[in-house]
């Protein structure tokens, strides 16, 4: 990708010649992509700061309001509890899974014979829905009939999705196993690509393992951890599926991120005003851990956007 | 993996040929893994065989023991169910929304690849595109549902599909033009002096080139697809337009005590897309990890 911007110097030249004809034929081709992406992204962004400041049910009439949905919301300390709580999601999953989705991905890169089983394994997660995911999990902590209490493991038989420290530390676990493989992949890719070289001059050095671990390994994967970071915090933003259908929010909205509390909102309670202001807070929570990555990355996961908009 | 023979000396010297970094075996991440697969095994391990259990066997035996006699009763339970009804609508929603955002996506990617950044239409385009990857699309969905009910498409299969697609365009374009930007410039080049359209450049050459990287993005757009649970919830009440997640979330709603039932409802949504994996396993390992870690 660092050759992008060279050539792009030296043959600007001839494609002015050709221009006109040349980048109106190449420009018509994302027109398809932009009019999806116009119509049922960019427009309905536009709406929800729209709907935000109106009144609607969900079937009737729309009207307009004026800030009466944010007087609501902001009023209301349930925002700043789902505020925290997607937080929380946010900051714990990201703690669990990064350092064992490097650790996995440092493994599978290497070259145990056993890897290529080890890689099928890992991935199944990732085929099952959230949902399926969610009613298993839901079945196998049951208190009465769950894994715990069918082993007689005391400390297993617990009501384990009832008591809301617990409920919470169930959904870290579950996004956890549902996305560990998934960011151990990118990992995987990530360490194939650091040269070899590197390795061997540092075990002539006399470095060993751990000390080539984060002298080269964890430096060279800078980019790999801003990219995995920005899906894994932009994915955690939208655990809707998984919390619906495990918790629905509770106990006690111990686990009512942003998503459900939007969906409760608008859909449960017919408030489609307020959910659209919470839906508007959860893009600018999206945009802000973006801008924040892209800081600490210096030019972020999209290193090949950036470059393009230099050259 | 054919080196059963080897003797383990051999071995290492050959895996230091192209990968010295594990040459010796690493006992710390080996241990660590070997934890996580049990971790990820036992649940799996569990689904599949309280599947083929009775419901009394169910609740009378150990739950990490293998059925006595296993019965697929509870998959013909499901299947009787209306689970073809929800296969079918799964399928076309997938296949009818993959098909056109990969279409879309690889020709957007294309022409912002191959305009290198001087088109300013085409370099907003691709800005535009990548703030799609920051912002929850999730958030989107109260006004999605107005439009759908607006076009009259509430409780459709097409209602479904049309975000889909917009939703799977950000990631589909940058992984593709990840992968085309590695399309060396000359073959285009050498193309055009033999006097090749835009149009023919497209689907003879970068096409077949990218194929590993759209491979990849096909089948992970059909498993966020098939599996996508919101979409079919907000846009649908009728219960013949449910897709199967929605399905499995009202059966396990129906059969909650039927464990062994849901479970195999569990098994049936996921196996469509298993084997879908199982086909395109190595294009989508190598087009994954090479598209997220650049």
């Amino acid at each position: 990708m660092s050759t992008t911007l060279a050539p792009s110097a030296t043959r600007r030249a001839p494609a002015a010649t050709t221009r006109g004809g040349r980048s109106v034929g190449l420009a018509w081709l994302a027109v398809p992509a932009l009019l999806f992406f116009i119509a049922f992204a960019v427009i309905p962004l536009i709406g929800v700061l729209l709907l935000s400041f109106s009144t609607w049910d969900g079937i009737g009439e729309i009207s307009f309001s004026g800030l009466t949905s944010w007087r609501t919301v902001l009023a209301d300390p349930g925002l700043p509890h789902a505020l925290w709580v997607t937080f929380l999601v946010i900051a714990l999953s990201w703690v669990v899974q990064t350092p064992a989705s490097i650790l996995l991905g440092v493994f599978l890169a290497g070259r145990q014979r056993y890897r290529a089983v080890l890689s099928v394994l890992y991935f199944i997660p990732l085929l099952l829905s959230s949902a399926a995911i969610a009613i298993t999990y839901k079945a196998l902590l049951d208190p009465n009939f769950g894994l715990g209490a069918g082993l007689n493991i005391p400390i297993l038989v617990q009501d384990w999705l009832g008591d809301p420290v617990l409920a919470f530390g169930v959904v870290i676990f579950v996004v956890s196993w549902q996305f560990i493989p998934f960011h151990s992949l990118i990992y995987q890719g990530g360490v194939r690509q650091i040269p070899r070289s590197m390795f061997e001059a540092a075990q002539m050095d006399g470095a060993g393992r751990i000390r080539q671990f984060f002298s080269i390994t964890l430096p060279q994967l800078k980019y790999t951890i801003i990219t995995s970071s920005t899906l894994m915090i932009a994915g955690s933003l939208t655990f809707f599926d998984l919390i619906f259908v495990l918790t629905a929010g509770g106990p006690a909205d111990a686990t009512r991120v942003l998503a459900v509390d939007m969906w409760k909102r608008g859909w449960q309670a017919s408030l489609m005003g307020p959910a659209s202001a919470i839906a508007l807070i959860l893009v600018l929570v999206g945009l802000a851990v973006a801008l924040l990555l892209r800081r600490v990355g210096g030019g972020s996961a999209n290193a090949g956007a950036s470059q393009q908009e230099g050259a | 993996m054919t080196t059963t023979t080897v003797s383990p000396p051999r071995r290492a010297a050959r895996g230091r040929e192209n990968h010295t970094v594990a040459s010796r075996p690493n006992w710390f991440a080996g241990l660590v893994s070997l934890l996580w697969m049990l971790v990820v095994i036992i649940p799996i391990y569990w689904i599949v065989i309280t599947s083929l259990k009775t419901q009394s066997n169910y609740y009378a035996t150990n739950p990490l023991a293998p059925p006595g006699e296993p019965t697929l009763a509870n998959y013909q339970l499901v299947i009787e169910s209306d689970f073809i009804q929800y296969f079918i609508n799964s399928l076309i929603v997938t296949v009818g929304a993959v098909v056109p955002a990969v279409a879309v996506s690889f020709m957007a990617a294309y022409a912002i690849v191959r305009s290198a950044g001087r088109s300013r239409f085409l370099r907003s385009v691709n800005s535009l595109f990548l703030m799609g990857l920051a912002i929850p699309l999730q958030a989107t969905i109260i006004p999605v549902y107005l439009i759908i009910i607006k076009l009259r498409l509430y409780d459709s299969l097409t209602g479904m599909i049309l975000p889909s697609i917009a939703f799977a365009i950000p990631l589909t374009v940058l992984v593709l033009s990840n992968f085309l930007r590695d399309v060396p410039k000359e073959l285009f080049e050498s193309m055009r002096i033999d006097g090749a359209t835009e149009q023919s450049m497209l689907w003879r050459l970068a096409l077949p080139l990218t194929r590993p990287a759209v491979v990849t993005v096909v089948i992970y757009n059909a498993l966020q697809i098939w599996n996508g649970f919101l979409l079919p919830l907000i846009l649908t009440q009728d219960p013949s337009r449910r897709t199967l997640p929605l399905a499995l979330w009202t059966f396990q709603g129906q059969y909650s005590v039927n464990v062994p039932a849901v479970l195999a409802s569990v098994v049936l949504t996921t196996l469509p897309i298993l084997l879908l994996y199982v086909v395109g396993r190595r294009q989508i390992l190598s087009g994954l990890t090479a598209g997220f870690s650049k």
